[in-house]
């Protein structure tokens, strides 16, 4: 039988993975698609803990969408910081990215 | 084993497999075809925990967005020759071993709490998900507030990104 450690232990992993590509990605839309990978397991997590935990609730479900329109919006911003600092700078590898840094 | 286990197992393979390729492809197009797998396999453990809804929005918004539009994004910011060098900075043994650390830590630490062993509990009789989804999103008792202060947050990304993005004639 399908326990729920099945699903905690994927998300653990997929997010795992996805820190990893946000902490040692040069590109910056490689680190976005890091920050992807970690929010769908953070979905995962929170369908997960609906279905075995209160099926009779629907609270999971409807933070779950919230996090989907978060990421959304925050990806078409974060694309949209990108192009605008590839128009300017001629490039996108986040350790170039230092106008911030003195 | 059951059928929904090793559905499971499948799945979770694929797109954990599809998750490190992500990660560690140099190549960003490819990295971006690995993300719409990973997505197809998050989109099956959707379909597995009994939740339709978030299977055909993920699909949707997901690979039918968000994948397009960083293809998109590739495509706007490549340069002329691919860049030289590694593809990860000078610290990516660190990181990796962040990962590892704390992957290793949420295991143990969810092992230990009783609730990890939870088997599948059964439906409620006549419970349609996205019926009452549906329903609490737009009750006052439910989550009508969070649902309006995210459409306001996806005006104003919309927005803002349409600002940010603009080419200024000068």
């Amino acid at each position: 039988m399908i326990s729920l450690s099945y699903f905690l232990v994927f998300a653990a992993a997929l997010f795992c993975i996805g820190l990893y590509g946000v902490l040692a990605r040069k590109n910056a839309i490689a680190i976005l698609m890091g920050i992807e990978l970690m929010l769908n397991a953070v979905v995962i997590n929170l369908i997960a803990f609906w279905r075995f935990r209160s099926p009779e609730m629907i609270t999971g479900q409807a933070f779950g969408v919230i996090v989907f329109a978060v990421a959304a919006a925050e990806v078409a911003v974060g694309l949209a910081l990108f192009i605008a600092i590839f128009r300017r700078r001629n490039t996108i590898a986040a350790d170039e990215i230092d106008l911030l840094k003195w | 084993m059951t059928v929904m286990q090793v559905v499971f197992l499948v799945t979770a393979v694929v797109s954990l497999g599809g998750a490190v390729m992500v990660v560690t492809t140099r190549n960003l197009i490819h990295a971006a075809l690995w993300l719409i797998l990973t997505l197809f396999g998050v989109a099956v453990m959707y379909g597995l925990l009994s939740a339709p809804f978030f299977t055909v929005i993920q699909v949707v918004i997901y690979i039918g967005a968000i994948a397009i539009l960083m293809i998109f994004a590739i495509m706007l910011t490549r340069r002329v020759k691919q860049e030289p060098g590694s593809s990860v900075n000078k610290g990516w043994w660190l990181a990796g071993l962040m990962a590892l650390v704390l992957f290793t830590a949420l295991v143990w630490m969810l092992s230990t709490w009783p609730g990890f062993q939870t088997t599948l509990p059964e439906l409620p009789q006549d419970f349609d998900s996205i019926k009452v989804l549906g329903a609490a999103l737009v009750s006052t008792e439910g989550y009508v507030i969070p649902f309006e202060i995210a459409s306001v947050l996806l005006l104003a990304a919309l927005i803002g990104s349409v600002a940010v993005a603009w080419e200024r004639k000068s």
